[in-house]
């Protein structure tokens, strides 16, 4: 019944990178909990004095969460907002004729 | 502190009141409708709004919490840290655009959108309310505690004066003065925290490890390695993780303010500055904790009271001076005033345009009854928040805090990503996933440690020999997992041919927004809008 719906396929294309992205995230904070509960030896390894690998992959969480997150707006930058743009532009003129 | 320090802090925090109740004077001329009122207008710019959810996100718990966690536990503190500001790429990855695309003025929106409207928006609010007065209660506790420390000021007058300043913003200004209150207390808590960390840093020639390396040498290498006193065991800190994560995604006062910008753009750009905010403040407040742990010390932190709150301002007193000590009790108190603001406006939105308007009134209830029904919820809010704080007196902020994102992320996270996600949802598997979500959190909460052993003082090994003694310090890794299965069973064992009809409108409007040619269905869909 419904033809290649252009708003689906931008749709999906969304959905990919959105649950991809969500899926690191979630991936580099439990891997950082994991670590806090399972890895204390790991995680008490000084790297130079006063820093631990702990607190340094605590701090690199927070700087991942800013890297992801550029990522999706880069991604958004590079086309999406212009494919919605079309859409809505597409939609708007579709029911002008129709009325 | 003298009374000179004393006799400053309280300069500083009139001269906040006299500046946002100005803001509010403003703001009031201008809130005439409910989108100003729920929404200021949807003028919000992604920059501002960036630095609003800040402001509404940051809240006592964050600032004086995570503090005097690092002060006096060292590293265990950063899971907090860190754990807060996860849920960010979350939030703009799966959720901000397509709740500014599909909403109106409060989550529920979303999920009822294309459900039956009343049974799903009287779980939402469930949802909602339970959200909002646990974490009123954590900012009100926070704030009596706070002010008699800061002021010498008497626990329960203090509250009372935060919750009426608080309504008296939400009252008259609605959205529009909460905004700039949140905005205002962004700025000067950042500005403060970096002032901070600034004046702590001089101190070791600006290396940030040399401060850790004088903390480990006073108080042991242990504060720099993941200790037993914030976590107690793996599966707790997995919950707890959890718990912070996807909880941010489920606060209804921080969804709230995706609509008041004009489109999903501008939603996506505020997430994107709100998380370089937050996570700079994050940063800073691991500077400030070891920095307390050195320079003002463990023993006189914890002397002072206030369960390690006062560890930033203490250390603001040893670095700044009496001066700077009474500009951060200062910028403390409005970082609470911020906090219940956005609380008690998300709130009244729940209580007014989901129950009185979508619910009792079935979607037709005119303007000027919509604004005079969100504000008396607004002042019957103002005055539980006011009761709760005076009842719950004398507990650590952020461990509460902590609780209430577990409600938010086993109730509303659920719902609203499978509302948005999932064509198959149905409004049944909506209202099982929230109130399911919420009660099993409130009950295995009162079930386990945090209640049992740490309220009621319960021996632990006696109790966990119950029957119904549940191991888990935060519940939320069951109680998610639980919402999200029971909204997927209910919904596949009693389809919803018409909720699985709207999905295709669900998904064009979460892409697209509301462009005007969206037919009938959306209007049969969506009955408020």
């Amino acid at each position: 019944m419904r033809t290649i719906d252009p708003i689906h396929a931008i749709a999906a294309k969304r959905w990919g990178i959105a649950l991809t992205l969500s899926a690191l995230m979630l991936v580099i904070y439990l891997g950082f909990i994991l670590l806090v509960a399972f890895g204390k030896p790991l995680l008490s390894i000084l790297l130079s004095p006063g820093l631990s690998l702990g607190i340094l992959l605590g701090a690199l969480t927070i700087v991942c969460c800013w890297i992801l997150s550029i990522v999706y707006v880069l991604w958004a930058n590079r086309g999406y907002d212009e494919a919605v743009a079309q859409a809505i532009a597409a939609a708007t003129t579709g029911s002008g004729k129709k009325s | 502190m003298s009374a000179g320090s004393n006799l400053l802090a309280i300069l500083f925090f009139f001269v906040f009141i006299a500046l946002t109740l100005g803001i509010t004077y403003w703001a009031a001329r201008r809130t005439k409708t409910t989108e100003h009122f729920y929404a200021a207008g949807h003028g919000v710019t992604g920059f501002q709004n960036g630095l609003a959810l800040a402001g509404d996100y940051m809240s006592a718990a964050s600032f004086l919490g995570i503090a005097g966690l690092v002060a006096l536990n060292g590293f265990d503190g950063l899971i907090y840290s860190t754990g807060w500001l996860v849920g960010w790429p979350i939030i703009l990855f799966l959720i901000a655009e397509p709740l500014r695309n599909l909403g109106k003025y409060t989550f529920s929106d979303v999920v009822a959108y294309r459900l039956q409207q009343r049974p799903v928006r009287i779980a939402a609010v469930i949802g909602t309310m339970a959200v909002v007065l646990t974490y009123l209660i954590a900012q009100m506790v926070g704030a009596g505690t706070l002010i008699k420390l800061l002021f010498d000021l008497n626990y329960t007058l203090a509250v009372v004066i935060v919750g009426v300043v608080m309504m008296t913003y939400v009252l008259f200004g609605g959205m529009l003065a909460t905004t700039w209150v949140q905005i205002i207390k962004a700025c000067l808590l950042l500005g403060g925290a970096v002032v901070l960390a600034i004046l702590v840093l001089a101190q070791f020639g600006f290396s940030p490890t040399a401060l850790f390396a004088k903390a480990a040498e006073l108080n042991g290498k242990q504060v720099l390695e993941p200790g037993t006193k914030v976590v107690t065991g793996a599966w707790d800190a997995i919950s707890l993780g959890l718990a912070l994560m996807f909880g941010t995604a489920g606060l209804p006062h921080i969804l709230m303010r995706f609509y008041t910008v004009p489109d999903a753009k501008q939603a996506r750009i505020s997430v994107v500055w709100a998380t370089i905010w937050i996570g700079g403040f994050y940063l800073i407040t691991f500077i400030l904790g070891f920095g307390a742990m050195v320079l003002v010390g463990t023993k006189q932190i914890i002397g002072v009271g206030g369960g390690g709150n006062m560890a930033a301002p203490l250390l603001a007193n040893a670095v700044g001076g009496a001066a700077f000590f009474g500009f951060i009790c200062a910028v403390a108190f409005a970082t609470i005033l911020a906090v219940v603001a956005g609380l008690t406006l998300s709130g009244a939105a729940a209580l007014s345009h989901d129950i009185w308007v979508n619910v009792v009134k079935r979607g037709h209830a005119s303007e000027r009854e919509q604004l005079r029904v969100a504000r008396i919820a607004a002042v019957i809010l103002g005055i539980c928040a006011i009761a709760l704080g005076i009842i719950f007196q004398g507990q650590n902020i952020a461990y509460m805090v902590g609780l209430t994102f577990s409600i938010a992320a086993s109730a509303n996270f659920p719902a609203l990503v499978m509302a948005i996600f999932w064509r198959r949802f149905t409004t049944w598997g909506a209202v099982t996933a929230i109130v399911l979500g919420a009660v099993s959190t409130l009950v295995l909460l009162y079930c386990g440690p945090t209640i049992q052993v740490d309220i009621l003082k319960h021996d632990l090994a006696e109790i966990s020999k119950q029957w119904w003694y549940f191991p888990l310090k935060n519940p939320c890794l069951i109680t998610m997992t639980l919402s999200f299965l029971s909204g997927i069973v209910v919904s596949l064992l009693k389809p919803e041919p018409a909720a699985e009809a709207g999905f295709a409108e669900v998904e064009r409007r979460a892409i697209l927004g509301a462009i005007p040619d969206l037919g009938p269905a959306a209007a049969k869909a969506a009955p408020a809008q």
